[in-house]
């Protein structure tokens, strides 16, 4: 098991590779002057030449991919235009937010996604088949940024219910906790109002966050289930007298859940993507909203450093999903 | 048809609905098994074995109606049961079930002593037990068990999962799964078919001992007559639906009365004395001929034989000696 | 025949085409059919605002402009952003799939790490980094999801023909002599096309989605495009009040975009079974 886990690890250093050559390519390739789209728009001349040097922009390709990697390595993104702090700083004050939100929307899309999945699938033909198939096809047409808003318009402003924005209500302070994520935060050091506060706020971003997730994952899970249903040893089971309930949520959803499994890697880059534009939305204080404000300022540096975090984060994901297959089927770990 | 009988298979009437049309997969099966007896049911694949099996066991496909007939199982109606009697008492508790590829019908992602503790947390008799030593109950009852069906180190195989098993040794798994609540009939379907020849005769052994041993009744269903002959005591032949012929093994091979069933003898390589085929080919159910189905093959065949009602009539050599054929029918015109 | 029969009997698959259908002429002949064609540009103050009515089905926004108006505008800038982006990455993304999928040497391997390192991040946040990189605006935007797409049918492509380049028929035709480009072009294309075009229906449908959110972050069109994207960040500022300014760009967006994917689910359903799991 441990040598599947290296192996897989090892197979994602290539990409990480290439995904620090693209990041690279961006800054120095695209634009027609890397050295004023990394300074900013009111940078002086001085300051450009500074950057120029800081970056060896003057020096040839390979060195300055050298000096890249040097930065990347020490965590050093430069500083952040509008922030005027360090980018790394930024980023890691800003990311247990963004992991709150995501983490949140993607346990509500596989708790409430897998189990309408399996009810699809069993009730086949039948009306509650159809309708969840019809939301799940419209929830992925849904545009998450107009979701928020309307969300926003029915719970926050018309009925009252749900916070508008932010992420703890005003006159709280977030407690210095271990995690940075404010729900486990609070709760390890006592403080439930905070803990309340922060969980009605956390509802209608992760609720929206969730949605397009929500709806692949009862796609696929209905998909495998279906499929799954099909197979001899589910009759056999079935010959066996193995209890319904039993046979279809244990027996024949663990084999189901493959295919769902192998998307949830995908499933998260559209989580982060949604993250930006929600954040955005709700004043959600992590790294989506934190693109948004630097792509408004022209923050050019923001940009790439999110992009190679996100990109991280991404192929983190992607192995963490593999190992999770290989817990379920067991006839993979042999591979 | 005496009240002794394990099961008992009256006329049944099975047709299933498709895209194609309506399939009338059984026409009339007659069948009885006693107690601690093997009984063989031959035809030849599509001849509806499977669709009574699954009759038997009340997991008939969706689109499929029972027209007529009746099932019996130890006094009780089979097919007015519903879902949950039947789950509850006769699958898997009463009834034990062998399929036929072992290396389809186990749980893949699941270990093999999640699967056969399954089994037992749903039908075994608990003996008062609870808790932790039930379970430990259970376990050495099952470990018992495999080492009975011969499979090498049962402690083990607990842990391990059904890939990490080869072909025989998977089946020897599934006949202790069907034999692990002391059932009173086991339903074996074509069990050995996935398998090499010497691994075949290993688990057919078995299969004869275990009948003797644990006075289990099996209803064995296969295509193959050399099969029926080791192992079964009596048997009962099918042919597209219908039910042509039955009585004890010997007598039936000896002096076969239907003439699908002499053809059949004749053809076996063990006895046929040149190449012989049977002429024609199976009626699809979709549009089965009327009648007697073997008619439009038969050589005896008569005018009368496509209006015969099937009906299976004792011979003069005993009440358990039966055939459905004009030559044997005194009321039939020529 | 069979096949439009099947097609035909899958309800959501012809409500699919119905919308796209709907969708294609709205962007063909919207300005004939909008009840206010000139209010892409031209304002009207002393209607500003106002709640949906007869006049205005779907009320009137900041500068008094018919919203329906403006939606049914919006159709034809979506489409044409959707066609470009799905068409420059079918025509940059596929041959280079096909080449690595047929060859097996360093080529194949540089466009599948390629692939794979653009595959590893969401493509949104590829796009507005390089939407910020070009200036934003939409001539950029289009560009940015162009390139950010491509990676997608290449994959797709690879699949096809590294799964039909060990088919015996392939064999068969390089026995014959069959040159490479020609087994490719005339033989594994063919076969490989039903997935591409399941792909660049759904492709059309997640466009329009990603360039209305570039758009809604303003990094696509500017005022005053009736792009709808656009609409729904300009009407923030008005709500609670004016929620049909919010609604109706968002609904569209939201048909048009349903439309696309029953679409292409129906031609998946029909093209092959097979590959009704994958995306």
């Amino acid at each position: 098991m441990i040598r599947f886990v290296l192996r897989r690890v090892g197979l994602a250093i290539p990409t990480l590779l290439g995904l620090l050559v693209i990041t690279f390519v961006l800054i120095h390739a695209v634009p027609a002057n890397p050295a004023t789209a990394l300074a900013g728009d009111d940078a002086t001349p001085a300051q450009i030449a500074a950057i120029r040097r800081k970056f060896g922009l003057d020096k040839p390709v390979y060195e300055q991919f050298g000096i890249y990697l040097g930065q990347v390595a020490r965590l050093d993104f430069g500083i952040s235009a509008f922030s005027g702090r360090p980018v790394a700083l930024d980023i890691r004050e800003r990311l247990p937010a963004t992991l709150e939100l995501t983490t949140a929307a993607l346990m509500l899309a596989i708790l409430l996604g897998v189990p309408l999945g399996v009810v699809g699938a069993v009730s086949h033909n039948r009306w509650p088949d159809f309708l969840l198939r019809t939301l799940s096809v419209g929830g992925l047409a849904v545009a998450t940024f107009w979701l928020a808003i309307m969300l926003q318009l029915l719970f926050s402003m018309q009925l009252g219910w749900l916070p508008l924005r932010g992420r703890l209500g005003l006159g709280l302070a977030a407690p210095p906790g271990p995690t940075g994520l404010l729900l486990v935060d609070s709760l390890l050091a006592g403080r439930l109002a905070v803990f309340w506060s922060a969980l009605r706020h956390l509802i209608l971003p992760a609720v929206t966050l969730s949605l397009g997730g929500m709806a692949t994952i009862v796609r696929f899970t209905r998909a495998g289930m279906l499929e799954t249903l099909q197979k001899d040893f589910v009759l056999y089971e079935r010959a066996a007298g193995y209890g319904r309930q039993r046979l279809i949520w244990i027996y024949v959803l663990r084999n189901s859940v493959v295919a769902t499994v192998t998307q949830i890697g995908l499933l998260f880059g559209g989580l982060i993507a949604g993250a930006v534009v929600v954040e955005s939305i709700f004043d959600w204080p992590g790294i989506g909203d934190y693109t948004v404000q630097a792509i408004l300022t022209g923050d050019y540096k923001v940009i790439l450093a999110v992009t190679l975090v996100i990109g991280v984060i991404y192929i983190a994901v992607n192995i963490l999903a593999d190992l999770a297959l290989a817990w379920i089927d067991p006839r993979l770990r042999s591979e | 048809m005496s009240g002794a009988d394990l099961l008992s298979v009256s006329g049944l009437r099975i047709s299933i609905r498709s895209d194609e049309g309506v399939a009338r997969v059984l026409d009339h099966v007659d069948l009885t098994l006693a107690r601690g007896r093997v009984l063989g049911v031959v035809g030849e694949s599509g001849c509806g074995k499977s669709t009574l099996i699954r009759a038997i066991m009340g997991i008939l496909p969706a689109g499929a109606h029972v027209d007529a007939g009746g099932i019996r199982f130890e006094g009780r109606d089979l097919l007015r049961m519903t879902e949950t009697e039947l789950n509850r008492g006769i699958r898997g508790g009463r009834i034990g079930f062998i399929p036929q590829d072992p290396y389809l019908a186990l749980n893949p992602v699941f270990t093999v002593g999640t699967q056969l503790m399954e089994i037992m947390r749903r039908h075994a008799a608990r003996d008062g037990k609870r808790g932790s030593a039930l379970r430990a109950a259970f376990r050495a009852r099952l470990v018992a068990l495999l080492r009975r069906v011969h499979l090498p180190d049962p402690e083990g195989a607990f842990g391990r999962y059904p890939h990490q098993f080869s072909g025989g040794q998977r089946q020897r798994l599934l006949i202790a799964a069907a034999l692990a609540c002391a059932p009173g009939l086991l339903i074996a379907d074509e069990p050995t078919t996935a398998l090499d020849v010497t691994t075949q005769q290993q688990i057919l052994d078995l299969l004869r001992a275990l009948a003797g041993e644990l006075d289990v009744a099996i209803l064995f269903v296969t295509h193959d007559l050399g099969v029926v002959a080791r192992l079964c005591d009596d048997m009962s032949v099918i042919y597209a639906g219908q039910t042509v012929e039955s009585g004890p093994t010997r007598q039936v091979l000896d002096h076969p009365a239907h003439p699908y069933t002499r053809a059949l003898v004749a053809c076996h390589p063990a006895r046929a004395q040149g190449f012989a085929g049977i002429a024609g080919s199976v009626p699809s159910p979709l549009a089965p001929s009327p009648g007697c189905r073997f008619a439009p093959r038969c050589a005896e065949a008569a005018d009368g034989c496509a209006h015969r009602a099937p009906h299976l009539r004792p011979m003069p050599q005993g009440p358990e000696r039966r055939v459905d054929c004009r030559l044997y029918d005194p009321a039939a015109r020529p | 025949m069979l096949v439009l029969r099947k097609f035909l009997r899958d309800i959501p698959a012809v409500l699919g085409l119905a919308i796209v259908s709907a969708v294609v002429l709205l962007a063909v002949f919207g300005p004939l059919i909008a009840p206010y064609p000139g209010d892409i540009t031209a304002a009207h103050l002393a209607r500003r605002l106002q709640a949906p009515s007869p006049h205005f089905p779907f009320g009137t926004d900041d500068l008094g402009r018919d919203m329906l108006s403006r939606v049914i505008l919006g159709a034809p800038g979506a489409l044409e952003v959707a066609l470009f982006v799905v068409v420059v990455a079918l025509v940059v993304g596929v041959p280079l799939g096909l080449i690595a999928g047929y060859t097996d040497g360093w080529l194949a391997e540089l466009i599948m790490r390629v692939t794979d390192v653009f595959l590893a991040l969401p493509q949104l946040v590829l796009a507005l980094a390089l939407a910020e990189l070009m200036t934003p605006s939409l001539r950029s935007a289009m560009l940015a999801l162009a390139i950010t797409y491509w990676p997608y049918f290449t994959r797709i492509a690879f699949a096809e023909t590294r799964r039909l380049r060990t088919a015996l028929f392939v064999d068969a035709l390089a026995g014959l002599g069959a040159s490479r480009s020609r087994i490719i072009l005339a033989h594994i294309l063919p076969n490989a096309a039903s997935a591409l075009i399941v792909r660049a229906t759904i492709g059309l449908g997640f466009t329009i989605l990603v360039a209305a959110t570039l758009g809604f972050l303003g990094m696509g069109a500017t005022p005053p495009d009736p792009d709808w994207g656009l609409m729904i960040a300009q009407s923030r500022t008005y709500l609670p009040g004016a929620w049909w300014y919010a609604l109706f760009p968002g609904l569209a967006i939201l048909i048009a975009v349903l439309g696309f994917n029953l679409l292409g689910d129906g031609l998946r359903d029909i093209v092959d079974p097979r590959l009704r799991r994958s995306r």
